[in-house]
């Protein structure tokens, strides 16, 4: 296959967003008739390189040639007319409009201006008949399953003569038979000669139908692999990465006691709960004094758990329960009363709100919980607020500043802040040392050890592994939205066990 | 003294901050109201070169007279609906049916009133009334109902009421104009207490209520919240829904009172007229007390300053002798006009210019 000469080649492709540099000398290569995984953790630079090679970003440096020629797409017309097409996660369709419709539109055969419906359904027919799918063109598309609209989608984008097709988490909502369905048309499409770009995040489905893959990692190419030749568990560490040289400073922390920790009755447990569509059923108990770590990638349903215990969404199966007694969150309002406290992955959408002062963010939830007409007198608020500004050392000290004008570790202090005031039983934290200096991120970690010594119970998400091993007295192990396995943290445990577990689904 | 300025501006967004104090004249020019006050000062201050008597206020037969009591007595009904417009707009929506709800209190106060035995009854009147912001209030809960429980975007949502409010005036009035005799209902646009003009007591006495509520109790800082992040509020466990509705039932409120003084300064009700695009002036006057469109900070010391200047602007229409065919465009000119000034991206890009013209001249 090498031998042959690739359709698409990008090279040292940049891109950078105001503050952020997305892509760094990215290189990517596609050849006729293979199906090439993109792989890489959310935030990698995914999504941003397939929106410079269907010409919905446009990058700052590097070159594109499609074909032997060199190209420069203006827009995602031009770049479908060249023949790069592309299906989004998110199906872009009218499901208003008929199956016909939906594969032609714009592009319907028509004479002296009016549309020729007979020649659109049988050409639509015709595209469909080579996805294997046969279906009445005539219906709504609206009327169909997800797999079969997205096979439409697919229809739509190989109309164009596709010579280069685009594959965006096509699977994230298809189940077993559907995605089998749909790599039965990635074959076929792969043996006329069309190359496919695969973006996933399910380990196993890359290693059924790709043949080579790129992984990405921080908007840097880590490699191009064959398939073949690399094990899943260099897959993981070639995603995750080791960034043990930014935490060398760091002072090697002792393993947690396991032994020391007794447990009862836990805390908070989930038996059987899991949410269709976003994680499947697990059960999980988290004792007073216990740092619980979830490790798995990011996409694995580490946030979906952390949702579920909070109240944050609603479970459609199994029972959560607190301190042994049955409860049913309504919102995150209930699971706060039982002393649950969450701090979101992503500080900035759904944790602080920006234009409140440090001190309006950091009693926003004991104000919540008394509500409006009960509130927190100032002077006790100030008195608060002091002691966690002094406590978690958030800088500047001053109380009154807008929040966004921190740094995100601050930002990340004041979010801790907010909930230790009400002083919960179970803390989860998700990912909450993500892009903050290594400073903030070896305070937080003290902090979480300090609490738990405290007697809180702590469930602790991270992406950075080294992270959750040094934090939990017990890790559990996520993968593609399951929980696959619990490890004590007792001396066997080691990052290669856990990366083990990661890649193989808990088989060790 | 312009580029220092602009730097500073500048500087404040970046997050960097000044030492506190280091300059009074600045930090007076960097607070929120100074823009808004400004411009109405110097609206006022023109007004004079127009009319010499412009400040002069008189005390006749222990009455206040005078250009700028007129423009507080006629710019009550604004500055009320502007006042529950800032609450409703804080949480990020926005209400429409306020100029509707404003032809239906007038409406039922009248048409109660004008079923009474005696008009000058001033129980009968107080029952009317009543009975008016009840229903205003009824309204209200209505579009936080549609808003924060049924999830209708707000535009849609308190469309549905400016458009139908009109009808349901038009029902209560049976379609005719209602003229009342009524000289307690006179009284609230027209009356003096204490030398002072009624309706700016009413007025005053409001704005006094939904800023002491807003800031003593903790209802302002969750309302904000949720205009903030939403989303944030919600993982923090605040119960939007209950605040957006108490935010829509205060303006209707406010508009219901607003629609009493409407009716009683002509002694009648019209279903048709009444606070007719009433709304956009209010929502103009939020805009320009510095609370944004997108909810979270709100500022009811900018709304009153706002209210007041669009008022202002309506005398000076008048006083400076604008021919009535141009008055709208002239309106829409300044309007602009201000609302570039306040901007501090424009003023930065005009502060940025001088000095290149400076070194060059």
């Amino acid at each position: 296959m090498s031998e042959r000469e690739p359709v698409l080649v990008m090279r040292g492709i940049g891109k950078r967003f105001p503050g952020v540099v997305a892509l760094d000398g990215v290189d990517l290569r596609l050849f006729p008739g293979e199906v090439h995984a993109l792989m890489g953790e959310n935030g990698a630079g995914k999504s941003t390189l397939i929106k410079v090679l269907t010409g919905a970003y446009h990058h700052d440096q590097g070159d594109i040639t499609l074909g032997g020629e060199p190209v420069a797409f203006a827009g995602p017309h031009q770049a479908q007319q060249a023949g790069i097409s592309t299906v989004y996660q998110e199906i872009n369709l009218c499901p208003n409009l008929s199956v016909a419709e939906n594969v032609l539109i714009g592009r319907a055969p028509t004479r002296f201006g009016r549309i020729r419906w007979s020649a659109m359904r049988r050409r639509a027919e015709e595209l469909l008949a080579r996805l294997q799918l046969s279906i009445d063109v005539g219906s709504d598309l609206g009327a169909h399953s997800i797999a079969v609209q997205q096979l439409v989608a697919i229809a739509r984008a190989l109309d164009v003569d596709a010579k280069v097709l685009v594959l965006d988490e096509p699977t994230s909502s298809l189940d077993a038979s559907e995605v089998d369905q749909l790599f039965r048309v990635m074959r076929g499409l792969k043996d006329d000669g069309i190359a496919i770009l695969f973006v996933t995040h399910f380990l196993d489905q890359v290693y059924e139908i790709a043949d080579r893959m790129t992984v990405l990692r921080n908007g840097r190419r880590v490699g191009e692999y064959r398939t073949a030749e690399l094990s899943q568990l260099d897959l993981v560490a070639a995603m995750i990465g080791k960034e043990l040289a930014a935490l060398e400073d760091i002072e090697e922390a002792p393993r947690r006691e396991v032994a020391a920790l007794e447990r009862g009755t836990p805390v908070v447990s989930a038996d059987g709960v899991g949410r269709a569509g976003a994680i499947a059923p697990f059960s999980l108990g988290i004792h007073k004094g216990e740092v619980v770590g979830l490790a798995g990638l990011l996409g694995s349903g580490r946030t979906e758990i952390a949702r579920l215990l909070f109240g944050a969404d609603r479970s459609d199966q199994g029972q959560i329960a607190v301190d042994g007694t049955p409860v049913t969150f309504r919102g995150p309002q209930s699971a706060m009363r039982h002393g649950i406290a969450y701090c979101p992955e992503n500080r900035r959408t759904d944790g602080l709100v920006e234009e409140l002062t440090v001190r309006e963010n950091i009693v926003l939830a004991l104000q919540a919980a008394r509500g409006w007409a009960r509130p927190v007198p100032r002077g006790r608020q100030d008195e608060l607020v002091g002691r966690f500004v002094k406590a978690l050392d958030i800088r500047p000290a001053d109380p009154e500043l807008p929040v966004r004008n921190l740094s995100g570790g601050n930002q990340q202090k004041v979010l801790l802040a907010r909930w230790l005031i009400t002083e919960p039983r179970l803390m989860i934290l998700d990912e909450p040392t993500r892009g903050i200096d290594v400073g903030a991120k070896a305070e937080i970690q003290r902090l979480v050890v300090e609490l738990s010594d405290g007697g809180m119970a702590v469930l602790f998400i991270s992406a950075e592994l080294e992270e959750v091993l040094r934090l939990s007295h017990k890790v559990a192990v996520l993968r593609d939205r399951r929980l696959v396995t619990e490890l004590e943290n007792t001396d066997g445990l080691d990052l290669d066990r856990v990366m083990a577990a990661i890649a193989s689904g808990g088989a060790t | 003294m312009a580029v220092a300025l602009a730097r500073r501006q500048m500087e404040r967004w970046r997050g960097s901050r000044e030492p506190r104090g280091s300059d009074g004249m600045s930090n007076l020019v960097r607070h929120r109201l100074f823009w808004p006050v400004a411009m109405l000062l110097l609206l006022l201050v023109g007004n004079l070169a127009f009319t010499p008597g412009f400040f002069a206020i008189e005390l006749r037969d222990g009455h206040l007279f005078g250009a700028l009591i007129d423009i507080l007595r006629q710019g009550a009904p604004l500055m009320l609906v502007a006042l529950g417009m800032t609450l409703v707009i804080a949480t990020g929506g926005i209400d429409l049916s306020v100029g509707a709800v404003v032809a239906i209190s007038g409406a039922l106060a009248c048409q109660q009133i004008s079923q009474l035995g005696d008009q000058g009854a001033v129980g009968g009147v107080l029952v009317a009334v009543a009975l008016a912001l009840l229903l205003c209030a009824g309204l209200g809960l209505w579009n936080g109902f549609l808003v924060g429980v049924v999830g209708i975007q707000p535009i849609i949502a308190t469309l549905i009421l400016m458009i139908a409010g009109r009808g349901v005036a038009q029902l209560i009035t049976g379609g005719q104009i209602i003229n009342v005799n009524s000289p307690p209902y006179k009284a609230i646009a027209t009356g003096f207490l204490l030398a002072v003009p009624v309706p700016v007591i009413i007025a005053a006495a409001l704005v006094a209520v939904v800023a002491l509520v807003t800031r003593r109790s903790a209802f302002g800082m969750l309302l904000e919240s949720v205009g903030g992040n939403a989303g944030a509020s919600r993982l923090a466990g605040i119960r939007s829904r209950q605040l957006i509705i108490i935010a829509y039932v205060a303006c209707a409120v406010c508009a219901g009172v607003a629609g009493l003084m409407v009716s009683s300064t002509v002694s009648s009700a019209d279903g048709n007229n009444a606070g007719l695009l009433i709304e956009l002036d209010a929502i103009l006057a939020v805009v320009i007390g510095g609370t944004s469109l997108l909810g979270g900070r709100f500022s009811i010391a900018g709304t009153v300053v706002g209210a007041l200047l669009i008022k202002t602007l309506d005398t000076t229409i008048y006083t400076i002798g604008i021919p009535p065919e141009v008055t709208l465009l002239f309106k829409a000119v300044v309007v602009v006009v201000l609302c570039l000034v306040q901007a501090p991206a424009f003023r930065a890009r005009f502060a940025r210019r001088r000095p290149t013209a400076e070194v060059s001249a």
